[in-house]
């Protein structure tokens, strides 16, 4: 195998002849990347997009971090402050977290099932080009007249309809691009799974990180519908003078408020049942034992999908919910607590007598499994109503699910990438500079988010500019950690861009541990991979073996 | 399954795709938001039926060309499907809509149930649906409601036949009977064709004698809405029969060989139970 054929993934203009199966039409240069078809190089395409909004987005907290070191208006304007919370929360949301996971989809699931590629491949280039185009259309708000979105990333009527800046019809365009694209991606995604697995695979023989993803698509083709549906409402209420969300008219806001997180809360868990699926791969590799549990690992996967769909208006206790809705939400909310806790029972569980090695990954990995807990039972908090009278809105609830978004799914793509790097270039990540990045990023994230939590529990309003005395420390504690985490973050671009140019060389199989089809083939893998099926057997092959 | 998988080769329509769903993006929020931008809305538009044009005219070129295997097959199958279920979960977020309105909302602010305190924001307000008076009189509802035994009962008899013809028309494809397949495919698309004249001649009398409008307080916005997405997915649905009907027009399909057909009819099928439930909750109930 040619190795300096197969860097072509992430190293463009190299020529790819000897694998093509279609040399004559492999364009070169730029276009290679706008035209590519396959699964490998719109993985890349995801990945790096989904780095850059990272910073994007990060840069914008790191904006309101710093008005916040200091009580009083220092640095931005109360209007600008509430267009840098509002894109942080989109971009972080549809721009960054979302298409990471997608990216890692489209690489590791053909590989991890035996599969040449995505089921439908050009639908897979045509859904990774309109992200760029509607982050741009998203990002050009700023610039118009009147501002860009001001109204938090959720979006309430009728702060997004009646009190909204002009921009808005702007705003709700680009999200019916994001929208599209996400539930193409998710079909092709359930497309590849379901039909392209290698013979002799069954779907209890495979990666959990597979299963996972399978479940996020089915969220996502049922739920980004939802969000298309409310925006248009929007749209119509903005622009044709409809009343959906004007009670004046026989509309209700709060009926906002529900469309909304019917979308926006099985969103939370399309942002995290992936990241249950890469901790639950990289866990057994570095405890050197088999995954405990794997059947009720699927299973919690799939109840908290379903479980998902009916706790939406734990977001809305405050709202004036009749007393019937708010018991029945805050049991079925309850609930999710215990198959999270099937999980996480089942990943100390598979660390309990392993054999236990701390690489990158792992770090990232354990990382994830302590700090997701965490927001997680701060979740079980927010869940009790008459708690949640006091928590709603404050910077407790900032600090819950930063918990989970930042230590939990960006710890767990983190961790997939240190994983996987050394497939995707054929080097192993720097171990140095990533112990470096995961030991600042772990102190940067508790600086930044821990004290959250008694500064909201203290009553200080989340998405406010400015704040009463009594919060000063904590705020300038968040404001060091998190300047110290979005910095360190630019480490993982050192390892990333060190790995790609050189560095220790891995073998098919990187890791000692490491179990699934994707380490069959060489690092970094060819551009084509499984050709024709490969050979599995479920007694040798499968996770689920006895 | 097959041991050697087929995967498709490069295309430049997705990204041209792209651009032109960019271009209407842009068009549409310029236009909307600033008030400037037509011409770029209408170049978008222009461009997406362009593109599909070309970019489904490719595809079939490659399934007339023999390239898709029964694996590609499955998977196009399945992206159907999964695209239906999409709409439906559009629709259902639109339903939901009007259910809350009507069982939540509106009772509330006319002071019943658990939330009736609402009234107080309009206390002469009195629920009732279709709403005629809206809370705030400003807004104003409309003067009267579209009668369901008229128009409408004769919408669903036609959309309703439609999908009887058109399973009519599949099970010709299957014996092989052209003929019978291309007549019933017309009495299929002329059954499409009209319901849309009928929808039009209704949103016509809608806006100009009953007061029916967008602007009509929540009745009319959920009577637009769902009756108005509804018609966009006929239009779309009766486009994809009629290139079925130019296909088959030139030899296409075979017997057993048809998804494209089969695919058309589902999107046929799912706009045709729409329908049924926008019959019972937004006209008749």
């Amino acid at each position: 195998m040619a190795s300096e054929s197969t860097h072509a993934v992430l190293q463009p203009n190299v020529g790819t002849a000897e694998h093509g199966h279609h040399p004559a039409q492999m364009p070169t240069g730029i276009m290679r990347w706008v035209l590519t078809t396959n699964h490998k190089e719109i993985g890349s395409l995801y990945l790096l997009f989904s780095l850059l909004m990272l910073f994007v987005g990060g840069s914008m907290a790191l904006v309101i971090r710093a008005e916040l070191f200091q009580p009083g208006l220092q640095y931005v304007q109360p209007e600008f402050f509430n267009q840098m919370t509002t894109m942080h929360g989109l971009i972080m949301v549809f721009g960054a977290i979302m298409p990471a996971f997608v990216g890692l989809a489209n690489w590791m699931i053909p590989m991890q099932i035996g599969a040449p590629d995505m089921a439908l491949p050009r639908l897979n280039n045509f859904s990774f080009w309109l992200l760029p185009v509607a982050f741009g259309i998203l990002l050009s708000t700023l610039l118009m007249e009147g501002g860009g979105p001001n109204f938090g990333w959720t979006f309430y009527a009728p702060l997004s309809t009646t009190y909204a800046p002009p921009s808005t019809s702007f705003f709700i365009m680009s999200i019916h691009l994001a929208g599209i694209s996400s539930i193409l991606g998710a079909i092709n995604i359930i497309a590849t799974i379901l039909n392209l697995r290698t013979p002799g695979m069954r779907l209890m023989d495979m990666s959990l990180f597979v299963w996972t993803w399978l479940i996020t698509a089915f969220l996502l083709i049922a739920v980004m519908p939802v969000l298309a549906g409310v925006v248009t409402m929007m749209l119509l209420d903005i622009n044709f003078g409809t009343s959906f969300f004007d009670a004046a008219g026989g509309g209700d806001p709060v009926l906002f408020q529900h469309l909304f997180w019917f979308f926006g809360h099985p969103e939370v868990y399309i942002m995290i049942l992936p990241a249950f699926g890469i901790v639950s791969l990289i866990v057994p590799t570095f405890a050197r034992k088999r995954l405990f549990g794997y059947a009720s690992m699927v299973y919690a996967t799939a109840s908290i999908a379903l479980l998902s769909f009916v706790v939406w208006a734990h977001h809305m206790f405050t709202v004036g919910l009749p007393l019937t809705a708010e018991l029945f939400f805050m049991y079925s909310t309850m609930l999710i607590a215990v198959p999270t806790g099937v999980k996480v029972f089942n990943w100390i569980a598979t660390l309990f007598r392993g054999s236990i090695s701390f690489e990158v990954p792992m770090l990232f990995a354990l990382g994830f499994i302590v700090m997701f807990t965490i927001g997680g039972l701060s979740g079980v908090m927010l869940a009790i109503v008459p708690a949640d009278f006091q928590y709603h809105d404050t910077y407790f609830v900032v600090a819950h699910f930063h918990y989970v978004l930042v230590p939990g799914a960006l710890f767990a793509i983190l961790a997939g990438a240190y994983y996987w790097m050394p497939k995707w270039t054929g080097h192993y990540a720097d171990e140095t500079l990533g112990r470096w990045h995961f030991w600042l990023s772990v102190i940067g994230v508790n600086l930044t988010f821990f004290p959250m939590h008694f500064s909201g529990l203290a009553g200080m309003p989340r998405r406010i500019p400015d704040y009463a005395l009594q919060f000063a420390d904590f705020n300038m504690i968040s404001s060091i950690g998190g300047f110290l985490f979005g910095f360190s973050q630019l480490i993982f671009v050192w390892v990333l861009v060190k790995a790609i140019r050189g560095g220790e060389k891995a073998p098919a199989k990187a890791w000692e541990g490491a179990e699934g089809l994707e380490w069959t083939v060489p690092c970094p893998a060819p551009i084509h991979t499984f050709e024709t099926p490969p050979k599995f057997v479920p007694e040798v092959d499968s996770p689920s073996r006895h | 399954m097959s041991s050697q998988y087929y995967v498709p080769p490069t295309s430049k329509w997705p990204i041209i795709a792209v651009a032109v769903l960019g271009l209407t993006a842009v068009g549409a929020g310029s236009l909307m938001s600033y008030g400037s931008g037509l011409p770029f809305l209408l170049a978008g538009v222009v461009g997406i039926a362009l593109v599909m044009y070309g970019w489904f005219r490719d595809v079939v070129n490659e399934s007339m060309g023999g390239l898709y295997d029964a694996q590609m097959d499955r998977s196009f199958r399945q992206g159907m499907g999964w695209f239906i279920f999409s709409e439906v979960m559009f629709f259902a977020a639109f339903f939901g809509a009007l259910f809350y309105i009507r069982v939540f909302a509106l009772p509330w602010l006319d002071g019943q149930g658990a939330k009736g305190i609402t009234a107080l924001l309009w206390p002469d307000f009195t629920a009732s649906w279709p709403l005629m008076n809206t809370p705030d009189p400003s807004i104003g509802g409309p003067n009267a409601v579209i009668n369901p035994w008229t128009l409408p009962l004769i919408n669903t008899l036609l959309l309703v036949s439609s999908s009887v013809t058109l399973t009519i028309a599949h099970h010709a494809l299957k014996e092989d009977n052209r003929p019978k397949l291309t007549r019933w495919l017309i009495v299929t698309l002329v059954l499409g064709f009209v319901f849309l004249v009928i929808q039009g001649i209704e949103y016509v009398e809608a806006w100009t004698q009953l007061g029916l409008t967008l602007q009509a307080g929540i009745y009319g916005s959920t009577f637009f809405l769902l009756t108005g997405f509804h018609g966009v997915h006929v239009t779309i649905g009766a486009i994809v029969l009629l290139v079925m009907l130019l296909r088959v027009r030139r030899g296409h399909f075979s017997a057993n060989q048809h998804f494209a057909f089969e695919a058309g009819a589902w999107y046929w099928h799912f706009v045709d139970v729409v329908w049924i439930g926008l019959f019972l909750f937004v006209y008749v109930f």
